[in-house]
């Protein structure tokens, strides 16, 4: 198992550490302050923030609907909030570019522009915060907020002071996953956003250019920050909930 | 009563938005000029060499990254020994890798100018822009999915009848195959599924190692990319409508499976 991890796993990603220093950690930083991967990087964190941001509020929005609101087609609208970890993030990105790019019928054009790429990461990181917060709140023992309700308590009130503190930790927890996400997401930008360089290249479609202009080396050490960022935003995870693997 | 009302309004009004009125776009534009146009544009030689790829990557990772799976969440769940938590992490690690430093990684490892570069050509292997490459991608890309759906089951049906099982003299795998592994059935199709869609659909990782090679190393995501930067959009759209219809079924299965689950 662990020669298993070691070969897939391991040995290629210790690789890329190793290529990113190959002019010595002064090439590295180099590397990672060229103008272009910086603009990449800052690009890929503002959108990513964006992102989750609106994640947070529209994510709790969409589960309390799911979980507490009552409608024909209710659970059929839940099944469908997993279609973006199932469709291709390829097909995805056509997908967006087929609505909202230059033969819209409806008129709105965003390819090639910064909100394409918020749009493409909002597609794929929907589930991260719906699918966190739904089990909490279904879980949620309703007796406190009959109880705030029947002392007067207005409803956004009881949100504010009940419901909120309750749900905090699971909308992080799927924030975080959705930013780990984000951070790296290729497939479903790669087509909308345009790749133009300082304005819409994310920090994964720098590092696919730089591999074919045979800057490896530079690849490489993007590569390593965005790594550090989505591991450091994942072992933020770790301890907030427990192991997955742990009872 | 407004306020669920606005509610219910704004949730789904932002998932027609986002989500199905894309997607059924794509149908739409797939099927503009008659269903007889689309058959045709995935039934070329290339789409179908691109289809059978496809279908490669999975059958060779979603086998491999099952038993592997299994294999760890019984480790992880079962046993008790040092560096747990970091053979934890490292299973997580895919998540928290983008796909395209994936494909970069396996170049600087088996590409011409990576550590086994030189060994690998001068022994006639080519793994980089080729099927090896692409397969060595969805096997990193798709590790940790049995797993994460495997150890919770595990731990949740406890060792009671395994212990059992053994007391009463039935050999390890007796008691896997017997016990265990009808136990966790339902676990393990669920991450078997979400595996082999994440194979269907892989793309950056793929995409860095397979050199695009029309008719030789695209797999149906890479083909959907080139026809649509070919302006052969009939094509991308067949294709996607494709992928569309394997993901749609798959989140019904996955609905399905969750229901059995839950019984």
């Amino acid at each position: 198992m662990i020669l298993w991890l070691s070969v897939i796993v391991l040995l290629p990603l210790a690789a890329v550490v190793v290529k990113s220093t190959d002019g010595g950690l002064a090439g590295f930083w180099d590397a990672v302050t060229s103008p272009q991967s910086v603009a990449a990087i800052k690009f890929t964190l503002l959108t990513s923030f964006v992102v989750v941001v609106i994640n947070a509020v529209m994510g709790t929005v969409i589960a309390w609907v799911l979980v507490r609101d009552d409608f024909a087609g209710r659970r059929f609208v839940s099944a469908l909030i997993d279609l973006p970890f199932a469709l291709p993030t390829i097909v995805a990105g056509l997908t967006l570019l087929a609505l909202y790019g230059p033969r819209s019928p409806i008129g709105v054009n965003v390819a090639f522009t910064k909100a394409a790429v918020v749009l493409a990461l909002l597609f794929v990181t929907l589930p991260f915060v719906v699918r966190a917060v739904q089990p909490v709140l279904m879980e949620l023992d309703r007796e406190m907020e009959e109880a705030a309700a029947s002392l007067g308590a207005r409803p956004l009130t009881i949100f504010r002071q009940i419901i909120l503190p309750n749900l905090q930790p699971a909308i992080v927890a799927g924030c975080s996953l959705g930013f780990a996400r984000a951070l790296g997401e290729f497939g479903s930008v790669v087509l909308i956003s345009g790749n133009i360089p300082f304005k819409t290249e994310v920090a994964s479609v720098f590092i696919f250019s730089q591999i074919g202009n045979d800057n490896v080396t530079g690849a490489a050490a993007v590569s390593v920050v965005l790594l550090a960022l989505s591991m450091v935003v994942l072992a933020l995870v770790a301890r907030l909930g427990r192991s997955w693997y742990d009872g | 009563m407004t306020a669920r009302l606005g509610l219910r309004a704004t949730a789904l009004g932002y998932l027609t938005l986002l989500l199905v009125v894309p997607v059924g776009m794509v149908f739409w534009r797939a099927f503009e000029h008659g269903f007889g146009a689309a058959w045709n544009a995935v039934t070329t030689p290339d789409a179908l060499h691109a289809l059978q790829l496809t279908l490669l990557m999975v059958a060779v990772a979603v086998p491999l990254n099952t038993v592997f799976g299994i294999a760890a969440a019984l480790l992880l769940v079962r046993r008790r020994f040092r560096g747990k938590p970091i053979l934890e992490a490292i299973i997580d690690l895919p998540f928290a890798v983008s796909p395209v430093v994936v494909g970069l990684a396996l170049v600087l490892v088996y590409g011409r100018v990576g550590w086994f570069g030189n060994w690998l050509s001068e022994h006639g292997i080519q793994v980089i822009f080729s099927t090896w490459g692409m397969i060595l991608a969805t096997i990193f890309i798709t590790l940790p999915f049995v797993v994460r759906e495997v150890a919770p089951v595990l731990r949740e049906i406890g060792t009671e009848q395994e212990e059992a099982a053994r007391t009463l003299g039935a050999s390890p795998w007796q008691t896997f195959s017997r016990i265990t592994l009808p136990a966790i059935r339902w676990g393990v199709g669920y991450g078997v599924v979400l595996t082999t869609a994440r194979a269907i659909g892989e793309f950056g990782a793929v995409s860095v190692v397979s050199g695009h090679l029309v008719g030789q190393t695209e797999t149906l995501t890479l083909f959907v990319q080139d026809r649509f930067e070919r302006f052969d959009l009939a094509g991308a759209y067949a294709a996607s409508v494709v992928l569309a219809a394997i993901a749609l079924s798959t989140v019904a299965v996955m609905t399905l499976l969750q229901k059995r689950r839950g019984a």
